[in-house]
């Protein structure tokens, strides 16, 4: 086949792209500029936005022996992943946008970009594995690696575009990958992993959003509606959040508090016990499937953030755009706008994207 | 060159002339420091001198005019900040040049503005890429004695266009401003005589004309004084700082020597490849549209360069398609980052930006043969065919 490699500058798609050409793949590199002026990003060896990383990206495909372009995806990453991830925190969700950008960017604008240039699939050094099933349908399953598994990020994607995509890695660990690409003699193989927004060269999402958006003032309240204090942006929380609430007096059972809900219109955050962030019910939006869509209830297991728990589930599609699901153990902090990713076994079935969710205690109360 | 490929990108940097790599090659081998004052010093430093003088003979300048420099940008450099930094007083901070320059000459110029409060003034470029006299005349006479220095480019790098030097310099040198010409993409493909010129300044590289790169010079008048860059030993002229690269300077003067003396001949052989190659694109890409002077000839364009826009297509797509069909050409002038960005020089020329992204720049040279015009031509109906349908995937909003 003819393969597009989208390299990072990290090491594991450098040693994706390395796989595929092993493979036997006609393989081209190409290193996505997703920043609109390249320099105003992040300058460190972290992340896959700086002149930095398509240096590396460039010389671990010269090194590899492949072609290597930059393609300039910096308009379709503003409008689809930046200028969503902006809309979602005003509207008091926490948005995933490397899910996005994979749904919208790598495995859309330019897939179909490689395919219109006569292409045939591409390369990632995403940590997921493809099975092809008897029926000749493409399966995703978790990674080897459950500590490295990136099946959660992409369980946006349809059978469509899992028919189009490689993942040369994901049956390996980390560590056997970082040897790997030292026994290639690839420059990378030590460069750390990137952990935080790509966009947000710092890490720092608060202050990031609080400059995109400005100063908008609103009030911390606990559950009784006693106000404990003013904050500038409700943006800068995320429910099941602990740290950096700066409550001042401390709750009369003297337990930690925890953001339980955000009203985006007013600005109001309100506050409570761990017990009251317990939800059992979710309701998702834009349901997309890996592969055919459920006819019936789903027995699965669900993981609702990256890296968190799997929780046993039932998934009931109750028309084509909304999924209802409940948790037969409850799961705390679960953020509307985050994707809830349903599994059977090791299996992505497909995910939706959490619209709301119902606490057990508000339930109760 | 590979014969599996074919290289059309003689603008971005020429393959050495064989007689260049040979000369090279043996005084590669030479012990001495051209300012060493035993034998093997003399002996390097007549190497350097007789080159020198081989080099003013064939740009019609004086030896003592040829300043050597480690390449284009340097001696752009030295020109522009050492101009700057040599005439600038509250009273004079100006700096004129136009808008299609080189990033060697554009970034200097606008750095000095950031840093060193220099002001600048653009002068605007009409469709074809030729630097509106009008304009300049307007701006050169709104206060001649502010001016530290004016530039312009003697042909473009983009667009081949030549531009009228002789009437900038007249425009100039009444007020006794000095000027600059980056000649670089010029020297080897039409004539240039300093001297006759009036230049105060011209940039030449030798990797552009069949020499190593590493190596140029600044043509300067001996009465022209920019403020050194690089300070040191002085051994240029005390310009410029840094032993001398003997080896480097020998390939060069071999070089330049050679393809002034075949300009004539080489000029009329490249401009026929050209043609055929113009031809043959508009023949099989009816709406494709070649930029710059339509018209051939030391006064209008470089025969060497054919700039060409596709639309509905991007060049991007369109270079990456050639090159895995072995053909090598360019979107314009490289950039640093590998981040494609609209040329500044079709942006100049009034283009905007859909069409300055799907532009191509094809450029002959020496070693150019009607293979590589036909092997072009053969694989752009399938290259042509699927940069479109690339472009219409991406919605047709850019």
């Amino acid at each position: 086949m003819r393969v597009i490699a989208a390299m990072s500058g990290g090491v594991d798609s450098a040693v994706a792209a390395a796989r595929a050409v092993e493979a036997g793949h006609d393989v081209t590199g190409v290193h996505l500029a997703l920043s609109r002026n390249p320099r105003s990003y992040r300058s460190g060896a972290r992340g896959c936005c700086s002149i930095e990383d398509a240096g590396d990206a460039r010389r671990a495909a010269d090194a590899i022996g492949i072609p290597f372009y930059v393609w300039d995806m910096s308009d379709e990453f503003a409008d689809e992943v930046v200028e969503d991830f902006i809309a979602e925190y005003t509207a008091g969700r926490t948005p995933n946008p490397c899910l996005r950008c994979n749904e919208k960017i790598k495995f859309a604008a330019v897939l179909d970009r490689a395919l219109a240039l006569g292409f045939d699939a591409v390369a990632t050094g995403h940590y997921a594995q493809l099975r092809t099933a008897a029926d000749g349908t493409i399966e995703m399953h978790r990674a080897l690696d459950h500590g490295k598994d990136q099946s959660y990020v992409l369980g946006v994607l349809t059978q469509e575009q899992l028919q189009r995509s490689l993942f040369p890695l994901g049956g390996d660990t980390k560590d056997v990958v970082r040897a790997e690409a030292e026994r290639r003699g690839l420059q990378v193989a030590h460069k750390p992993d990137s952990h935080d927004i790509c966009f947000i060269a710092d890490g720092d999402n608060a202050g990031w959003l609080s400059e995109k958006l400005g100063p908008k003032p609103g009030r911390i309240v606990d559950e009784d509606g006693r106000v404990l204090r003013e904050h500038d942006g409700a943006y800068q929380f995320t429910i099941g959040q602990r740290r950096g609430l700066r409550l001042g007096v401390p709750a009369d059972d003297g337990k930690p508090r925890f953001v339980l809900d955000i009203e985006p219109v007013s600005g109001t955050v309100t506050v409570g016990p761990r017990e009251h962030l317990l939800v059992d019910t979710l309701e998702c939006v834009r349901p997309l499937w890996c592969g055919a869509a459920p006819t019936e209830t789903l027995e699965c297991t669900v993981q609702l953030r990256a890296h968190g728990a799997e929780h046993r589930a039932r998934v009931t599609v109750l028309d084509d755009e909304r999924l209802r699901v409940d948790l037969l153990d409850p799961a705390d902090g679960i953020a509307p706008g985050q994707a809830c990713v349903i599994y059977d076994g090791t299996r992505v079935v497909g995910s939706g994207t959490i619209s709301r969710t119902e606490r057990i205690a508000a339930a109760r109360s | 060159m590979d014969a599996a490929r074919s290289y059309l990108d003689h603008a971005a940097t020429t393959p050495m002339l064989p007689e260049a790599v040979e000369v090279m090659s043996r005084e590669l081998g030479r012990v001495g420091n051209a300012s060493s004052l035993h034998a093997s010093g003399r002996a390097a430093r007549r190497v350097v001198e007789e080159s020198r003088e081989l080099i003013a003979e064939r740009l019609g300048a004086r030896p003592s005019e040829v300043v050597f420099t480690s390449g284009g940008t340097e001696a752009n450099n030295l020109a522009i900040k050492g101009l700057f930094w040599a005439r600038r007083s509250p009273e004079r901070q100006r700096i004129l040049f136009s808008s299609i320059e080189h990033h060697a000459l554009l970034d200097p110029v606008t750095w000095l503005a950031a840093h060193e409060g220099a002001r600048i003034d653009v002068t605007p470029v009409d469709r074809q890429g030729r630097i509106q006299l009008d304009a300049l005349h307007a701006s050169v006479e709104q206060n001649p004695d502010d001016i530290t220095v004016l530039t312009t480019m003697w042909a473009n790098n983009e667009m081949g266009t030549i531009q009228p030097i002789r009437e900038v310099v007249e425009l100039a040198g009444r007020h006794g401003i000095p000027v600059h010409s980056d000649a670089v993409q010029a020297a080897g493909y039409v004539p240039l005589d300093f001297a006759g010129s009036e230049l105060d300044a011209m940039t030449v590289t030798a990797h552009k004309l069949g020499g190593p790169v590493g190596v140029g010079a600044l043509v300067i008048k001996r009465d022209v004084a920019p403020t050194p860059l690089l300070h040191g030993g002085g051994q240029e002229r005390d310009l410029r700082s840094g032993t001398v690269g003997v080896a480097l300077i020998a390939a060069f003067a071999t070089a330049l020597d050679l393809t002034v003396a075949r300009q004539a001949e080489q000029a009329d052989r490249i401009e026929r490849l050209r043609q055929r190659l113009v031809d043959g694109i508009t023949r099989i890409v009816p709406d494709a549209v070649v930029n710059g002077d339509p018209h051939a000839g030391q006064d209008h364009r470089l025969p060497n360069i054919a700039h060409v826009t596709f639309p509905g297509c991007e060049g991007d797509a369109m270079l990456m398609l050639f090159d895995a069909q072995g053909v090598e050409v360019s979107t314009g002038s490289a950039c640093a980052a590998g981040v494609p960005q609209p040329s500044h020089v079709l942006l100049a020329m009034g283009f905007d930006e859909v069409a300055a992204r799907g532009s191509l720049r094809f450029s002959l040279g020496h070693s150019s043969t009607d293979a590589d015009v036909d092997r072009v031509l053969e694989v752009l109906p399938a290259v042509h065919e699927r940069a479109r349908a690339a472009r219409l995937v991406r919605g047709g909003t850019r």
